[in-house]
């Protein structure tokens, strides 16, 4: 999809820790700032959150076991289940809070793992070009082009029944081309900064220079990149659980989804059963875009929201 | 012309690579379908019927770089094998029969999503501040956190089970007879429309942020603030200067998003029973149909590596830097 994040090669290195007025502020300070900096990415860091707590107070806040299958099936919903029964006799509510547990683990953490594969690969290949370049960028452009979620498809028709632990790592395993690429070209514009010169000549070490003169300096890069690595992970965990190719006991967004598709939600009418699990992941994923509006803009000056005087230039 | 070898020699690498991963997948994992049924059927059938079956299915005991070649002879002579559901259909016509539906039905929503997201980004880069700027990206952004099976879901559930607009799935009604009269015309139309909108609704967003961004980047380039000054009229200036421009960064996304569309009207296939690759691929997958899954698999590759080679060689026509090998890196 096209991507907002573009980095112009002459954009000026942000120094880390360094605020505008040149005092330093403690790292958690600075991102908390950042966050805020912005209503579209303060929105959307609430909402992360407000899941994120969900998530780990998922014990808490479930009523029930998501498991326990008890109930009268196909009640609507009511005080008793807030999102009502599913036709098994289960309560939506409850799955759907422990499900959010699971979604955000595996899409975080596929996400994470993706981004880390990205940068290992990227930068790599940016910053020692040659044949190490040409094979790693091969590589990238090949897992580029390969359809994604065909090809997990593919690995889940050989491995039946897979945990979403699984899921997450095949999953982050197959999603890192487009960071590497990105990443790539970033480290091509920085390997040429005096900074990095100046590194190299006082003898620091090919993987020194990587991780402490080039990495720092390409943070928002790589934080508007495991964003949008977490979306895609949620949203292709969630479509293999859908489908089936999840483990179908397990409770995430996504077998939801599957089970009420199963048990004909639709046809019962039982909307209370699918929106739930749904709009989760949509508001996951819209919380994900709208923080990062907020990075977009530290790297890509050019896109800041215009001062009230300049809006309407070209009217 | 080095540039179009270039390309070239990566469709025929990729399209290897997709072969290879087709061929090593079933032989590294566990739970090898058709090892499994040959292992139900030991002791059952006699050891000739046995053989004469794994024949039949394309399964040998020779040597590994043996049976590459004679997969990869096999796959390039477009012998497919045999499905197991359907057997003893080829699976190749199978993939003929779903192929059009999904190019149809993916194609045509796609192109629209593309063409309306473009120029609203165009738009709303123009009037950079206003209402729609400020609305259309969230909104959109909102449609494309959503995943397609649920928004084809919800689509479903509320046009066709609610208010019976549209039909429930399928591709055409049984009671039609195919061909080319207007009835099946309609039918088609009918059951196109709900997941098409999904395939729209899921990917117009990229186009529309996408356009956006690429036109304030050219809106701010030197040429387009000096036209301006010069007095060009503001259509022009919108069009033939910025838009223009801006369109050659969408081509590129195009080619990359080919994957996230597919990846989509899979999902949709699957809840509207769209008789498509997408469909035959998680039927495969779920009455463990090795043939069919690695043949939807290979065309599924094989029709975005194409999409990625026209728009590779679109590009000699669009970016005269292309065609003379100067400044792109």
């Amino acid at each position: 999809m096209a991507e907002s994040t573009m980095v112009s090669p002459d954009s000026a290195p942000v120094a880390p820790g360094v605020s505008p007025g040149g005092t330093k502020r403690s790292p958690v300070k600075r991102v908390w700032g950042i966050m805020f900096s912005n209503g579209k990415s303060a929105v959307g860091t609430c909402l992360f959150l407000f899941f994120v707590l969900i998530a780990i107070f998922a014990p808490l806040i479930a009523p029930y076991s998501p498991h326990y299958t008890l109930f009268i099936p196909n009640l609507a919903p009511s005080s008793a289940h807030l999102f009502g029964t599913t036709a098994q006799g289960q309560d939506v509510f409850s799955q759907f809070v422990w499900g959010t547990r699971t979604t955000l683990m595996v899409g975080v953490g596929a996400g994470l793992l993706a981004t880390a594969l990205s940068l290992l690969i990227g930068v790599t290949g940016g910053y020692q070009g040659g044949w190490v370049d040409t094979i790693l960028n091969f590589l990238s452009n090949i897992f580029l082009v390969l359809p994604g979620l065909a090809l997990l498809i593919l690995i889940e028709s050989y491995v039946h029944q897979s945990t979403p632990f699984f899921n997450g790592v095949i999953i982050g395993l197959t999603g890192w081309a487009w960071g590497a690429r990105v990443f790539r070209a970033q480290t091509m514009s920085l390997a040429q900064r005096d900074f990095v010169m100046a590194a190299r000549l006082s003898g620091a070490s090919s993987l020194r220079v990587m991780i402490t003169e080039i990495m720092p300096n390409m943070t928002s890069v790589i934080a508007s990149n495991i964003m949008y690595a977490c979306l895609a992970a949620i949203l292709a965990e969630s479509g293999l659980a859908f489908l089936g190719l999840e483990n179908v006991t397990s409770v995430s967004w996504g077998t939801m989804l599957y089970w009420a598709s199963q048990g004909d939600a639709l046809l019962t009418g039982a909307w209370y059963w699918f929106v739930p699990p749904g709009l989760g992941i949509a508001l996951v994923g819209l919380s994900l875009v709208l923080m990062n509006y907020a990075i977009d803009q530290l790297t890509n000056p050019r896109l800041r929201e215009l001062p009230k005087k300049r809006r309407g230039r070209h009217e | 012309m080095r540039y179009l070898t270039q390309k070239l020699v990566f469709f025929v690498v990729c399209l290897w690579a997709a072969l290879t991963i087709n061929f090593i997948l079933p032989r590294m994992l566990p739970g090898n379908p058709a090892l499994a049924m040959f292992a139900k059927f030991q002791g059952q059938l006699n050891p000739n019927a046995l053989h004469a079956l794994e024949l039949e299915f394309g399964f040998s005991h020779q040597p590994m770089y043996l049976q590459y070649l004679t997969y990869l002879k096999n796959m390039v002579t477009l012998h497919w094998g045999l499905s197991y559901t359907y057997y003893p259909t080829p699976v190749t016509t199978i993939i003929a029969h779903s192929l059009p539906w999904t190019i149809g039905l993916v194609g045509i929503a796609t192109l629209i999503a593309v063409l309306v997201g473009t120029t609203l980004g165009i738009y709303i880069a123009w009037r950079r501040g206003g209402f729609l700027d400020g609305t259309l990206p969230v909104t959109t952004m909102f449609l494309q956190a959503m995943p397609y099976f649920w928004t084809g879901t919800i689509l479903l559930f509320l046009f066709a089970f609610v208010w019976h607009w549209f039909p429930l799935g399928h591709a055409y009604s049984t009671t039609v007879t195919p061909g080319w009269n207007g009835a099946f015309v309609r039918s088609v139309l009918g059951h196109a429309i709900l997941p098409g909108i999904t395939i729209f609704l899921g990917s117009v967003s990229g186009w529309i942020v996408g356009m956006r961004n690429n036109m304030i980047f050219t809106l701010g380039e030197d040429y387009v603030v000096f036209a301006e000054a010069k007095g060009v009229s503001p259509w022009r200036l919108m069009t033939s200067y910025a838009a223009r421009n801006a369109l050659l960064p969408q081509v590129t996304s195009f080619a990359l998003a080919m994957g996230l569309i597919v990846s989509g009207s899979i999902l949709t296939e699957e809840v509207f029973s769209y008789p498509g690759i997408g469909f035959q691929l998680t039927n495969g997958v779920l009455s463990q149909d090795l043939p069919l899954i690695q043949s939807a698999f290979l065309i599924i590759a094989v029709a975005v590596l194409v999409v990625n080679l026209i728009v590779d060689v679109l590009y000699v026509r669009l970016d005269p830097r292309v065609r003379t090998g100067g400044g792109v890196q």
